[in-house]
């Protein structure tokens, strides 16, 4: 394989991962990593490098759609980016000198803790909330338009879900993903805010986090333009047009379809980790 | 977010409007990037196409193509490589230019608390850009 039938396979491949990222609202980063490193045998540093900059490019090419729907809340996300990206420059940190199976096997579990997530039954929290007084004083509480006009919600949790954006900055920096589903985790269930303000404010979280590890990716010799470039122009033409599909596709069988592939691929991450095969 | 909750200021700039503006910005940033990262890419393709792709080892990328100073020397010498990663360090900025803007936009609301907050952020994104090589 030369490197023009290697560059056409490594797009192909990350079209299609952020076409049925986009389209399950999953994120396409998870599975490069994999993809790269699995089916490409790509060294995990290089696979990394790659997606992290795939993932600031859907991030900030969906800005100004997710901020017309009016959802994101941009105090929330400003102030909880002090936790993510610190966490996302101690992650890159840490991945410069932690071994490449070790890395392996934290993304398996990473993934398989995704696929967990997105396969939960979620509610919607009572309106009976009250903000907590350090809420109040950040000004982190706002409203959202529903159906039935603009909905005001408290937030709470603030302190659990700092540490939580903490974590998820760690991760992002460590492994080279947007790490949305810890984002969400921790806006939803910590701190209480409505589910469509977690996704969307945690989609534009996402890009500042890791341009916060990007630097030093690329200050390390992480990020090979050969393969960045059919990574990040894959990855965003695939994320654009599912984007566009998403209004009229049936999500529903392809999220377990994605689940399914993300545990597969867990599995095999965690096993060569193990077998210091990666 | 929206004026309702937040003090308005005049001329109608209100969260919301700053940042669909801001985020045409960025989506004009990722398009812009994209293309010269096309660019290199083809050129790229052209002058190593029939190579055989080497990623299997680590070897650190060359110094030529790690620092931003050098990723536009490289550029004006028209290396591809270093087109391409050009084209990378414009995305990169992206996320960068848009924590400026939001720094701009609650400046403009005279929320002093967001002010602070938000040029930590910068500071951050700018330490891990510059301060680190």
């Amino acid at each position: 394989m030369n490197v023009l039938e290697f560059t056409g396979l490594v797009a192909l491949g990350s079209l299609l991962a952020g076409l049925l990222g986009a389209l399950t609202g999953l994120g396409g980063g998870v599975v490069v990593v994999p993809m790269l490193a699995l089916l490409f045998h790509v060294d995990i540093r290089y696979a990394i490098g790659a997606s992290l900059v795939s993932v600031i490019a859907t991030s900030s090419g969906a800005a100004a759609a997710y901020v017309r729907e009016g959802f994101s809340n941009i105090r929330i996300g400003m102030f909880l980016e002090t936790a993510t990206t610190i966490g996302a420059i101690v992650g890159a940190v840490i991945a410069l000198h932690v071994r490449t199976s070790a890395i392996a096997i934290v993304f398996g579990v990473v993934l398989l803790y995704s696929a967990y997530l997105s396969s939960r039954h979620r509610e919607e929290h009572g309106p009976g909330l009250q903000s907590s007084a350090l809420a109040l004083k950040l000004r982190l509480d706002g409203s959202y338009p529903t159906p039935e006009g603009k909905q005001p919600y408290a937030v709470t949790g603030v302190p659990a879900g700092y540490g939580l954006m903490f974590s998820a900055g760690v991760l992002s920096g460590l492994l080279g993903i947007g790490s949305g589903a810890v984002k969400v985790l921790a806006m939803d269930q910590a701190m209480k805010i409505p589910f469509k303000v977690s996704t969307t404010t945690s989609n534009f979280m996402i890009g500042v986090t890791a341009a916060a590890s990007a630097g030093l990716y690329l200050a390390r010799g992480y990020i090979a333009p050969g393969i960045t470039m059919p990574v990040m122009l894959g990855v965003l033409t695939g994320s654009m047009i599912g984007a566009k599909l998403l209004v009229r596709a049936k999500v529903n069988v392809l999220r377990y379809l994605f689940a399914a592939v993300i545990v597969a691929l867990g599995i095999e991450m965690i096993f060569n980790g193990a077998t210091g095969r990666i | 977010m929206t004026a309702e909750s937040k003090s308005a200021p005049p001329g109608g700039f209100d969260d919301q409007r700053i940042e669909v503006i801001i985020g045409t910005l960025l989506r004009t940033g990722v398009l812009v990037s994209a293309a010269v990262v096309l660019v290199g890419g083809a050129l790229y393709l052209l002058h190593y196409g029939h190579n055989l792709p080497n990623y299997k080892t680590f070897h650190s990328e060359p110094e030529r193509l790690k620092s931003p100073g050098e990723i536009v020397r490289g550029t004006v010498a028209m290396d591809p490589r270093a087109i391409i990663q050009l084209g990378l360090l414009l995305l990169i900025a992206t996320p960068v230019a848009r924590v400026l803007f939001s720094a701009i936009a609650f400046a403009i609301e005279r929320d002093s608390m967001y002010v602070v907050i938000t040029l930590i952020v910068l500071g951050i994104l700018l330490y891990s850009l510059f301060g680190s090589s």
